[in-house]
């Protein structure tokens, strides 16, 4: 007797180890990340200040947010950082194969050169205010001595996005760098034999045999950096504020400040949705990849 | 191996690539060396406009001194709040993702593909879409402009990235070990705490630093969740402190390396466990 039921007890456990495994992570991430996803959508619908009754206005906030020139000039700096987040990968591949030989100290080298992905955005952020500061930057020192007036670059309306895009490049292209660098340790050396002795070489060397070989490396960095370019909000907030006069602005930061600033909660909602609209197209596409590899 | 080895070049190329390799690291790492160069500047150099020279003297401990002193500034206070945020987060993010991680990747329920993806995807979500319902939940709880509300909120974020990264990590265990385990009378939590917890520890590891980086790391939560000194993290602290310093550049610039120190220690310690944390184990197809 005293046997079967240590084996009930054992069969038991075992059919509800799911539930109980799953709970503590479930139930947290189902509170702080589903449920709330849920709920902006909802207050997407209303209009409300935070405080008090939420009033139903339907699509009315997305109807205002067509014809908002705010918003528009948003969308439009997010493609602009969508397009040239991508020189990221570019340049993180150029410096992996930069960094790909076996010399003395290489791989101290590999880590300094991957430093700027580990200091957090607010030091990024402050450092280039800095360099771009028309009295006391570098750059303005450039200038001076090359005989031209500084340019305040984050103060220029045409120019302040670029201005903080250059900024997100740098750790960005630290992280692609090291994506890179892993894919070429692992890289088949006999296929690049094989290719040499075929005569390929430089261009159609990387092109046809070395890039097929970093697939694996490029999809996850075109997927990072695409997550990461829209998702782009510390710099922004330390380095313009959005400004000058919106100019710099993308969609999380507008967000935020209609949210916090102007109490518009529903309103915020709705560009909160957009946004996340926009990036569920990457998450769609980076999830099939995940799930087909899980099915072989 | 791409491009040709270096050993099979001619002897001018190979001088040039070995004058090349630090020239172009300096270059790249010109904004750091700049903030750590201007953080031991006195304040004559400040006056002076003396931001890229060579400084005139040094003041390492002064400056130093200055960030860290309770009586003048509140860094401080921050660094020890971003340390109370950061470390319980990590542990209990990690300890729930292993959990979580094992049943996903051993147990064959229905759905499990599903609740799988849905880690994922959440990992990847803006933080805007979450920003006004968790404010306001925090704020019903009475939990806003505290240290507990940071800490629950990293941990129940950082769940959706450490579940992917540790459940595809067990699924390459050999299951033998499980089935052994079982056979023997183990339950699963025994065979959780007895045999799956150490051989993932390399993984935990990796898992564990990448976590610190980012929670660390983190400027958007603090910003939204935080109204005061008494929970203001480093990242956001130094963004305050930078009005009150304003034109002390030396000062934002010994704020600034204090704020990225951590993250830069722990990176050069367990650099092979973060850079195979951040690969996803080395970027399998």
């Amino acid at each position: 007797m005293k046997k079967s039921a240590e084996y009930r007890w054992l069969r038991l456990q075992f059919r509800l180890a799911p539930a109980y495994f799953l709970a503590p992570a479930m139930i947290l991430f189902a509170i702080f990340v589903v449920w709330p996803i849920l709920q902006s959508i909802w207050i997407s619908f209303h209009e409300w200040s935070g405080f008090g009754e939420m009033t139903w206005v339907g699509l009315e906030n997305y109807r205002v947010l067509f014809g908002d020139g705010d918003f528009q000039l948003s969308l439009a700096n997010n493609v602009r950082w969508l397009v040239l987040m991508m020189l990221a990968p570019v340049g993180g591949l150029a410096i992996a194969l930069f960094l790909n030989q076996n010399v003395r100290g290489i791989r101290f080298m590999k880590s300094l050169f991957f430093f700027p992905f580990v200091i957090n955005l607010v030091v990024i952020g402050l450092i280039f205010s800095w360099f771009y500061n028309p009295d006391l930057g570098l750059l303005a020192e450039l200038f001076t001595r090359l005989g031209l007036e500084p340019v305040p670059i984050l103060a220029t309306e045409k120019l302040a996005t670029y201005g903080i895009i250059v900024a997100a490049l740098w750790p960005q292209t630290a992280y692609c760098m090291i994506l890179y660098l892993t894919g070429l340790t692992s890289m088949n050396s006999q296929v690049v034999e094989a290719g040499r002795i075929d005569g390929a070489s430089g261009w159609s060397m990387l092109w046809n045999v070395v890039l097929p070989q970093l697939r694996g490396a490029t999809f996850i960095a075109v997927v990072v950096t695409v997550i990461g370019a829209l998702r782009s909000f510390d710099l922004i907030a330390i380095m313009t504020a959005g400004g000058p006069w919106g100019t710099s602005n993308v969609l999380a930061y507008l967000m935020y400040e209609e949210a916090l600033f102007n109490f518009k909660m529903g309103y915020g909602a709705s560009i909160a949705v957009i946004l996340f609209l926009m990036m569920s197209v990457f998450i769609a596409f980076f999830l099939r990849t995940v799930v087909q590899n899980e099915r072989g | 191996m791409f491009p040709t080895p270096i050993e099979k070049t001619s002897a001018p190329v190979r001088i040039i690539y070995k004058i090349a390799l630090p020239v172009v690291l300096i270059g790249w790492l010109l904004p750091m060396l700049a903030i750590l160069v201007t953080s031991v500047r006195g304040n004559a150099d400040i006056i002076a406009g003396n931001y890229w020279g060579w400084p005139t003297e040094f003041k390492l401990i002064q400056n130093y001194s200055e960030v860290f002193n309770p009586a003048r500034s509140p860094m401080l206070r921050y660094f020890i709040n971003s340390v109370v945020i950061t470390l319980p987060s990590v542990v209990m993010a990690v300890f729930f993702s292993a959990m979580a991680g094992y049943t996903l990747a051993i147990h064959r329920f229905r759905g499990r593909i599903l609740l799988y993806a849905m880690f994922i995807a959440g990992n990847f979500v803006p933080f805007q879409i979450l920003m006004i319902p968790v404010r306001t939940m925090f704020a019903n709880l009475d939990l806003l402009d505290t240290l507990i509300a940071l800490i629950i909120f990293h941990t129940s974020f950082q769940i959706g990235f450490a579940t992917f990264f540790l459940r595809n990590f067990i699924a390459d265990l050999p299951i033998a070990l499980v089935e052994s385990a079982r056979i023997e009378g183990a339950t699963e939590m025994g065979v959780f705490f007895r045999v799956i917890m150490p051989l993932i520890r390399p993984a935990l590891a990796s898992l564990g630093v990448l976590l610190f980086t980012f929670i660390w790391n983190d400027f958007f939560w603090a910003l939204t969740l935080v109204q005061s000194d008494k929970a203001r993290p480093i990242t956001f602290g130094l963004q305050a402190l930078r009005g009150q310093w304003s034109i002390s550049w030396n000062l934002i610039a010994a704020g600034s390396v204090v704020a990225a120190i951590p993250s830069v220690i722990v990176f050069f310690v367990l650099q092979k466990q973060f850079i195979a944390g951040l690969t996803f184990g080395g970027v399998k197809e």
